[in-house]
């Protein structure tokens, strides 16, 4: 029998395993509720024991986007930086735990008022519709815990410098801490909106809420949020997958600098989330809209270079021509093939987001099940199989156990059920919100009229996509629970890509916290102190709770 | 800090795509009138059925071929000044949309229009809109506000 050899320290290990837990619980329970709404949706299945489709979808969207997300990529982090900046002091690991026990309680909390049905206000819960306080207090301690864990990635990459001064960070590390960065000034918003309004509003402690204000400051965490999920699938694509090829990263320098653009550019843009919204000045939705698309540019950077690495592997390898190269990938690798395909998902992705965020066209898609079918692409698709691709590597590794031939074959249908999958229910959602389907609405006939009445195909085929996303989660937990506890003993690479020898020096001005932390508040103030106080100066009167669920 | 010169046509390539984007988005919004709805004009929200013109919901002819129609939304009806939920307009009409809400945010999507719009409390919401094809046009609400979310409905029909 082989020896079980950890990638890092046990306990370091332990931590980051506690978040692939609940993590991969929350994946159970939320697209479990998706099934049930795709099938409720379709207008053949009615929900049992009088469940109602916004308490179910209230669920699907708190547990998969604020519970998964959040608890796969703090794990993430730790063990990132565990490997890339050492282990963690003892005091340190006990603030990780503390965060993380936190966190666990806020979403167990926040659960089980859904589940009494005190909070069907889905996971943006927009006022005036009032939920139960217990809801906010626990979505509280969420992101209170994540803060306590995000300085404790913050302190690790400081002692890091401390230890070697003078030399480059490690790469993974200083992207670490840009996510963390990056949460910590975006929930700075939320944290506002539900601490100074929702909180005493709910307990009765005042009596109306600003609405306009409250919806501002939870767009400015918003965007930053998707942005939150993806910079560390933008992590494994830069710094990961390259080792996985067998290549090296394009450049160090270029990688820095796309994760500092992209801390700049993702948090003053949360009015193109608003565009349709009154009482906002069209001026500022344009320069938000400005802002927006300047990620564009991170963007190709980082297009560029993961090409760029794959094609020079590829060459290396002895591929001819100008695609020869595509051959000489490890297709037949799941830690290769599941986020590769992640990264083809992108490019529809990320055109369905130009379109979503510019002023004209956001006014055909606004709100319909379009954005809906965006998001599935960005968000369940190209970051979901990005942690997935993440998960086969990273959970034998920390557990000191091997993927096997098996699992890695069961991950490559995984990755093919999943994309098939939301192949259908995605593009059936893009096209039914081009046709105006809402999106956010139980099965409903309307007032019969041909245009409603042509929305009913294509929900259908959602609840064929949906059924077959569900085969998808399923073949995932059986990879995931075998990996984690019975897969056999051994050492799985803890992959991690060394800087191109062509690429140039790193210049030490991506290195200087204070001036990047700087812009990025100056371009917050920019964008936000005008209209705030704008929307403030000219507020109407407040909105009293109500409770329409 | 070197970068590749293939990287520097694409980036290059890229971010002049991108300005050419923006100038044409900004020339539709502030030259040709473009904008998304972004009406200021505030009311008390518990003061709607006193406030005109909400009082009196519905169609009001303003010109030639040009309306206005006010309409309150409310968990979960849009009331349009009928009880059969339906409004008829002639085709080429120009409506403007008057439009608030006495409750919670509500969405308001007239279905393959581009009148798309959030409604939140205290505000008032308005779009200007020509109907140039006939037939009926469903009016959905798209912002969640509760248990009979999916049941907001009203017709508006462009007749010859």
């Amino acid at each position: 029998m082989m020896k079980a050899i950890r990638s890092i320290h046990a306990p370091d290990a332990k931590l980051t395993m506690a978040h692939m837990y609940v993590a991969f619980a929350a994946l159970f329970v939320g697209a479990s509720m998706g099934l049930l709404q795709t099938l409720e949706r379709s207008g053949k299945f009615t929900l049992p024991f009088g469940i109602g489709y916004y308490q179910i979808l209230t669920v699907h969207g708190v547990v998969l986007g604020l519970v998964l997300t959040t608890f796969f990529i703090l794990g993430f982090m730790v063990a990132v930086q565990s490997k890339t900046a050492g282990k963690y002091t003892s005091g340190e690991r006990k603030w990780g735990w503390a965060g993380f026990w936190m966190m666990t309680t806020g979403v167990i909390t926040t659960t089980i008022f859904i589940l009494l049905n005190e909070a069907s206000v889905l996971y943006t819960f927009y006022a005036p519709l009032m939920a139960h306080p217990g809801f906010y207090i626990g979505l509280t301690l969420v992101i209170v815990g994540s803060w306590l864990e995000g300085f404790v990635i913050f302190r690790r990459h400081a002692r890091w410098r401390k230890e070697n001064p003078g030399e480059r960070t490690p790469l993974l590390s200083f992207m670490a801490v840009i996510t963390m960065l990056m949460w910590l000034i975006a929930t700075i918003g939320v944290a506002a909106t539900v601490l100074l309004q929702f909180i005493p509003w709910s307990l009765g402690l005042v009596d109306s809420i600003d609405v306009l204000v409250s919806r501002t400051l939870f767009w400015y965490f918003g965007h930053p949020l998707v942005y939150f999920w993806l910079l560390p699938a933008y992590m494994a694509w830069y710094a990961i997958i390259p080792k996985i090829v067998g290549g090296k990263i394009f450049s160090d320098s270029l990688a820095r600098l796309s994760f500092i653009l992209l801390l700049l550019f993702s948090i003053p843009v949360g009015f193109h989330h608003q565009l349709t919204e009154p009482g906002i000045d069209p001026f500022w939705k344009y320069m938000q809209v400005i802002l927006t698309f300047l990620v564009v540019i991170p963007s190709l950077m980082t297009a560029f270079s993961l090409f760029a690495t794959f094609e020079a592997r590829g060459r290396e390898l002895g591929g001819k021509g100008l695609f020869g190269w595509v051959k000489k990938m490890p297709w037949k690798d799941v830690r290769f093939l599941a986020p590769f395909i992640g990264m083809l998902w992108f490019i529809p992705g990320g055109a369905g987001g130009i379109i979503n965020a510019s002023n004209q066209m956001n006014q055909v898609i606004h709100n319909t099940i379009w954005v809906t079918g965006h998001f599935h692409l960005t968000a369940a698709t190209s970051v979901i199989l990005t942690f997935f691709g993440i998960a086969y590597w990273l959970v034998p590794s920390v557990t000191g156990r091997k993927l096997t031939a098996k699992m890695n074959r069961l991950g490559i249908i995984q990755t093919i059920v999943w994309s098939v999958g939301m192949a259908i229910m995605s593009g059936a959602m893009h096209w039914q919100g081009l046709l105006g389907g809402p999106r956010r609405s139980a099965y409903s006939e309307y007032l019969g009229n041909a245009d409603t009445a042509a929305w009913g195909p294509y929900q259908l085929a959602q609840a064929v996509g949906g059924s077959i996303l569900f085969i998808g989660m399923i073949i995932m937990l059986i990879i995931f629970v075998n990996l984690a506890f019975f897969a056999p003993k051994g050492e799985e690479e803890f992959p991690i890509a060394e800087v191109s020898e062509d690429a140039g020096e790193t210049p030490k001005v991506f290195e200087n916290w204070k001036l990047w932390i700087g812009v990025t508040v100056a371009l917050i103030l920019f964008a936000y102190t005008i209209p705030f106080i704008d929307i403030i100066q000219n507020a109407p009167p407040g909105s009293k709770g109500f409770r329409l669920w | 800090m070197n970068m590749h010169k293939y990287e520097k046509i694409w980036l290059l390539f890229g971010t002049a795509t991108l300005l050419v984007f923006l100038t044409v988005v900004g020339i539709s919004a502030f030259y040709m009138g473009n904008q998304p709805p972004s009406c200021a004009v505030t009311l008390n929200p518990e003061k709607v059925h006193e406030t005109a013109p909400f009082d009196e919901p519905g169609l009001k002819q303003l010109g030639d071929n040009e309306y206005q129609l006010t309409i309150v939304a409310s968990a979960f009806n849009f009331d349009v000044g009928n009880n059969e939920k339906l409004i008829q307009i002639p085709k080429g009409a120009t409506v403007h949309f008057n439009v608030t809400t006495t409750d919670v945010v509500h969405g308001f999507e007239l279905a393959g229009t581009n009148v798309n719009m959030m409604l939140e409390p205290g505000y008032i919401s308005t779009y200007t809109n020509t109907f140039k094809n006939t037939g009926k046009f469903t009016l959905v609400c798209n912002e969640y506000c509760g248990a009979g979310h999916h049941l907001m409905a009203a017709t508006i029909e462009v007749i010859e």
